[in-house]
């Protein structure tokens, strides 16, 4: 089954470290427990999907790994570095907003509604972070930004406001917009989520071509085909908790688990 | 209007026109400083004011309430008489006797700018609560800064939402700086009172005033919404 997607390499995965890994990962909004106690180890290449129905704590998963939400309790560790937090009641809080920072600029995000700065053209909100970010040479990065813009197709509309542009486009001004980082992961939650059916199969292209690039993704999704198709592993959430994972062949033949078994049921009568 | 009226508002040597003139800049001019000053005060406030700390919400607040409560002229007043006492008070401490008193242009400036800076810190403040926080989390995202999210971003977003409230709030700076003539700053307001006084002709200057008054604000008026349009053309399909 690898032979057919290369980029699985489930041997070599154990041995190389992490990119992402998280032990025991917990966030509680007052009474409410979104994540139970979550450990996933993302390595180098993996394109995870991560799948769960509405409430099932995927999006708070995702948020948690480039903090923007700040978990409750637990252990996350980015491209080596474990996140130091400091206790402040209850609640964990960031104790080194540089260091987030500094992780956040190497792990790409992708937005259900594209979020791309309306006040600036489709070039200026690619060339925003490396330049103001990252301190690089403004040249350098217009010549990287439009290399970006390129690859998703979107080069002729460099000088377009996010307004003036559909869905989908918008979509994927904001691959471009994480890409220019130079990420060494890139995270979407639900990319398609917003966008007219039509729209969605520009942005699936583009986000396919990234993973047969060997790119390392996590991503949460109602793309069941997607998924099935692309992804090196699912990850399977239930009430916070991972109630499944394995690779795709694995899991979409059916028996592996009964509540994925009935998730995905469920999703293809609907769609 | 016959030609003496004419000549009266006019150049000549027996013209007020040059003196109309010059008290219009001096108008315009503690206008722009009342709204500078009302711009930091503006800021600062809607800071507060959207803090999440009870005690700076509360000042904010307190800010906010007494000044837009309070008639313009009495805080012109307040400032005027409570700041000379102020300073001759801590001149006398200092061992200097007699009176002093500000410059009537530092006292209107600042109480104007006082008033303009409760006006000015509603209109950032709701400007910023229109914000897509989804574009704030996603500089976060990228690994900006506080700083760098607050420059790049926020700022001049909120700056555009504010811009009609803004225009609104100039306009009212700008007639509302005639309150200087009470304090003894020859104003366009009080020049005319002047020269209606010296020619009898209150009519005719009071009517040039009115007139000088209106076309500054239209001009001012129309730099401000072509402003307002260039940087609306993002927000524009």
């Amino acid at each position: 089954m690898e032979t057919t997607q290369p980029h699985i390499i489930p041997a070599s995965a154990a041995t190389t470290a992490p990119v992402i890994t998280t032990r025991q990962l917990t966030k509680r909004y007052g009474a409410l427990e979104v994540l139970r106690g979550i450990d996933l180890d993302a390595h180098e290449g993996e394109v995870i999907s991560i799948l769960g129905a509405s409430g099932s704590g995927k999006s708070t998963f995702l948020r948690c790994l480039n903090l923007l939400e700040i978990p409750t309790s637990g252990s996350l560790t980015v491209l080596d570095e474990n996140i130091r937090f400091r206790q402040q009641g209850n609640e964990l809080r960031i104790a080194d907003q540089k260091q987030v920072n500094r992780l956040r600029s190497q792990v790409g995000m992708v937005f259900q509604n594209f979020c791309l700065w309306s006040h600036k053209t489709v070039l200026q909100n690619v060339m925003e972070a490396p330049i103001h970010v990252q301190g690089r040479n403004r040249q350098e990065v217009r010549d990287e930004a439009q290399k970006a813009l390129d690859r998703v197709g979107m080069l002729n509309r460099a000088d377009y406001y996010p307004s003036q542009l559909s869905g989908g486009q918008q979509q994927r001004v904001a691959i471009a917009r994480a890409l220019v980082m130079q990420p060494r992961v890139l995270l979407f939650d639900e990319p398609t989520s917003a966008l007219d059916p039509q729209l969605v199969g520009e942005v699936l292209k583009v986000m396919q071509d990234l993973a047969a690039e060997g790119r390392t993704m996590l991503i949460v999704t109602h793309e069941m085909a997607f998924a099935r198709d692309v992804s090196s592993r699912i990850v399977f959430l239930e009430q916070g908790t991972v109630r499944a994972q394995g690779t795709p062949q694995a899991l979409f033949q059916g028996g592996m688990d009964e509540r994925f078994d009935q998730f995905v049921s469920h999703f293809m009568r609907k769609t | 209007m016959n030609t003496s009226s004419l000549t009266l508002v006019g150049f000549g040597p027996d013209g007020w026109g040059k003196l109309l003139v010059i008290a219009a800049g001096l108008t315009l001019i503690a206008a722009l400083c009342s709204f500078a000053i009302g711009g930091l005060l503006g800021t600062a406030g809607a800071a507060l004011k959207l803090s999440s700390a009870p005690l700076l919400r509360w000042i904010g607040t307190f800010y906010t309430t007494v000044l837009r409560g309070i008639p313009e002229i009495l805080i012109v007043y307040l400032f005027y008489f409570g700041g000379s006492l102020a300073l001759t008070h801590l001149m006398h401490l200092a061992g200097f006797p007699g009176f002093f008193s500000l410059p009537s242009f530092v006292i209107g400036v600042v109480a104007i700018g006082l008033v303009s800076g409760a006006y000015q810190t509603e209109a950032y403040r709701s400007a910023y609560l229109r914000l897509d926080r989804g574009q704030i989390e996603a500089g976060k995202a990228c690994g900006m800064s506080r700083t760098v999210l607050l420059w790049r971003i926020i700022a001049p977003q909120t700056l555009r939402f504010a811009l009609p409230a803004l225009g609104n709030i100039w306009q009212s700076v700008l007639k509302e700086t005639a309150l200087l003539s009470i304090i003894g700053l020859v104003e366009l307001l009080r020049q005319s009172t002047i020269a209606s006084g010296a020619t009898r002709q209150p009519l005719l200057f009071y009517g040039t005033a009115a007139l000088l008054y209106l076309l500054m604000g239209q001009l001012t008026g129309f730099g401000i919404r072509s402003v307002e349009k260039r940087l609306g053309r993002c927000w524009e399909r």
